[in-house]
């Protein structure tokens, strides 16, 4: 019997998300021959343009069309919809980002499966487990991970992982869930959505970015950082420790919590390498990464390396650029 | 207001060197330090500043771990929380995520917690334990919060932050779960003092039966998700590594910047 395999499509403003096509990947990752069915809730006419461009590459697609979902995706009403349109013990994959993080963990919860977060790879499928890799302690450590799927399973994938080039071509057929789906009641209310402030500065339109993190050490030091940046033509940038210490306006924060950059060099000093920061880098930058822990994760993403106390090492690098550059 | 803080002792990001275990099933344990984990402190913090507003409000520490995990709670003492519970049994250590949520349920059943906070994820970095509980109470449950605005007695105003940097603002009604973002405030200081005279506070523990749960509940062979090996990021993998003293380093990357970077 062909397996069936759910994927949650998040979209915004009637487009639908990249995931739609990396879910589709990871889905096929988890078994081949599965049949893999979009699941898109919201309302109107945006539900059905992101129905429609999903159908060109998913066989078949379920939508549900409920009119609490106008101002905002509720995670709470979509998970009590989705558990009344889905088989018991589904698989069911999910993007890993701020939605994710919200319906997937209850979502495997009523349906009595097993939950795995943020999975990075994907082998297969062996007897009743499902085969995965995933990261801890920041991504300082990988490890193989054995899911019990005899009761489905709900996934959370690391965003990007599961791009491809080619994706297989469809015309799917789209079915309205919206009547089985029927009414849910939550006890979360939405009330409005905030946008981030301008800020001065715009750190996308920068070639050159020096980029911090708790590496600096204490706010005093970050001139040298700045010295950096005005010798490159560039501009200082930093991770989301240093917003949370209030050094640095939000503005200048990459990651998937702030901004998305596009530099032609990116330099990581003093930065761990979390993957919600280094999600903020995209285009084909040259990262460098300064960093005195030659186990920090940024070195797994960085072009090149220097295994340095930014501290010491950037006054030097400052000069040698300085002198270069003439 | 009864506030109730579920934190975790999780090994320091920043003080160990990461070393796998010979039998690669886990990280080597000899001379790794541990800390209560960092997203845990902003949820302290939050629920302290919440006490510190509401009238009559306590805030109670609750963790599921092993016996040395008492002192995560003593330092959330040593903050200001009004008591702390230990959850411990064989049966609680190395269980996956949905086993610690079923444990941490069990605890908060036999109590009336109006709010319920967590850090948003911990060493795992799945981001759980919080909208699990949520589903195993049948309580509201929002990640990712830092903004908290107290409406009335059963109502809260809470902002979601998403993609971008901007929030979602709900209102949710209590009971529920909260789990809070880096950098919703921050966290005080603790003297060393103030921990050395919280360390003296002898901390109640509760295993399987206090709970009322059984072993199949929560025994090894409840676990769904289970790590089968351990591995470092391969070396050789990633970034090229410039040698040399750091003048030669500055030098070298200078010319690769130029050439390679586009630097002029």
């Amino acid at each position: 019997m062909t397996r069936e395999i759910f994927s949650y499509i998040d979209h915004h403003d009637g487009v639908a998300g990249e995931c739609a096509v990396e879910l589709f990947n990871a889905a096929k990752k988890i078994d081949a021959g599965s049949r893999v069915i979009a699941l898109v809730f919201g309302t109107g006419e945006k539900l059905d343009n992101v129905c429609q461009q999903v159908a060109s590459f998913y066989p078949e697609v379920w939508k549900v069309d409920n009119a609490d979902l106008t101002a905002c995706i509720n995670a709470d009403l979509v998970r009590g919809l989705m558990l009344n349109i889905i088989p018991q013990n589904s698989i069911v994959v999910i993007e890993h980002n701020s939605f994710g993080i919200d319906l997937a963990p209850g979502l495997s919860i009523k349906q009595d499966s097993s939950f795995t977060a943020d999975i990075l790879d994907i082998e297969g499928i062996e007897k009743n487990n499902l085969k995965i890799v995933r990261a801890e302690l920041g991504g300082r450590v990988f490890t193989d991970v054995n899911c019990d799927i005899s009761t489905g399973a709900v996934l959370t994938v690391r965003p990007g992982v599961f791009q491809s080039e080619n994706s297989e071509s469809f015309s799917g057929e789209i079915v309205d869930k919206s009547l089985e789906a029927g009414q849910v009641k939550v006890n979360r209310k939405f009330i409005e959505f905030l946008e981030v402030e301008e800020g001065d500065v715009d750190i996308t339109k920068e070639d050159f970015l020096v980029s911090f993190g708790r590496g600096i050490g204490d706010e005093d030091n970050i001139p040298i950082v700045q010295k950096l940046a005005e010798v490159m033509g560039g501009m200082i940038s930093c991770s989301r420790p240093i917003i949370d210490l209030k050094w640095m306006d939000k503005c200048r924060q990459v990651g998937s919590s702030g901004r998305t950059v596009t530099p032609k060099i990116y330099l990581a000093l003093g930065i761990s390498g979390s993957f919600q920061h280094m999600a903020g880098i995209k285009g084909n930058a040259f990262i460098v990464a300064v960093n005195k822990d030659p186990k920090a994760p940024i070195f797994q993403y960085a072009d090149l390396g220097v295994v340095e106390d930014l501290l010491e090492f950037v006054p030097i690098l400052t000069r040698k650029l300085s002198e270069s550059l003439g | 207001m009864k506030i109730l803080v579920c934190v975790r002792k999780v090994p320091d990001p920043g003080e160990n060197e990461i070393l796998i275990n010979e039998e690669d099933s886990g990280i080597m344990q000899d001379d790794l330090l541990y800390s209560l984990n960092e997203w845990d402190q902003f949820a302290m913090e939050e629920a302290l500043q919440i006490k510190e507003k509401a009238d009559g409000a306590s805030v109670s520490v609750v963790t599921a771990g092993g016996r040395d995990a008492e002192d995560v709670l003593h330092r959330c003492i040593a903050m200001g929380a009004d008591d702390a519970t230990l959850l411990y049994d064989e049966a609680f250590l190395n269980r996956d995520g949905r086993g610690i949520s079923i444990a941490i349920s069990a605890f908060i059943k036999q109590n009336n917690y109006d709010l319920i906070l967590l850090g948003v994820e911990s060493d795992l970095g799945a981001a759980q334990v919080p909208g699990m509980i949520g589903a195993i109470l049948d309580i509201p449950c929002i990640p990712l919060v830092n903004k908290i605005e107290i409406i009335n007695d059963n109502t809260l105003k809470v902002g979601k932050e998403v993609e971008g940097g901007n929030h979602e603002v709900y209102e949710i009604t209590m009971p529920c779960i909260l789990s809070i973002m880096s950098g919703a405030n921050e966290p005080r200081y603790v003297s060393f003092r103030a921990i050395k005279k919280a360390s003296k506070i002898e901390i109640p523990i509760k295993n399987i039966s206090d709970l009322n749960l059984s072993p199949d509940q929560v025994g090894d062979s409840a676990i769904r998700v289970r790590q089968v090996r351990y591995f470092l990021p391969e070396m050789g993998e990633g970034a090229e590594i410039i040698e040399g003293d750091m003048e030669e380093k500055a030098i070298k990357l200078v010319e690769y910047m130029r050439d390679k970077g586009g630097l002029k």
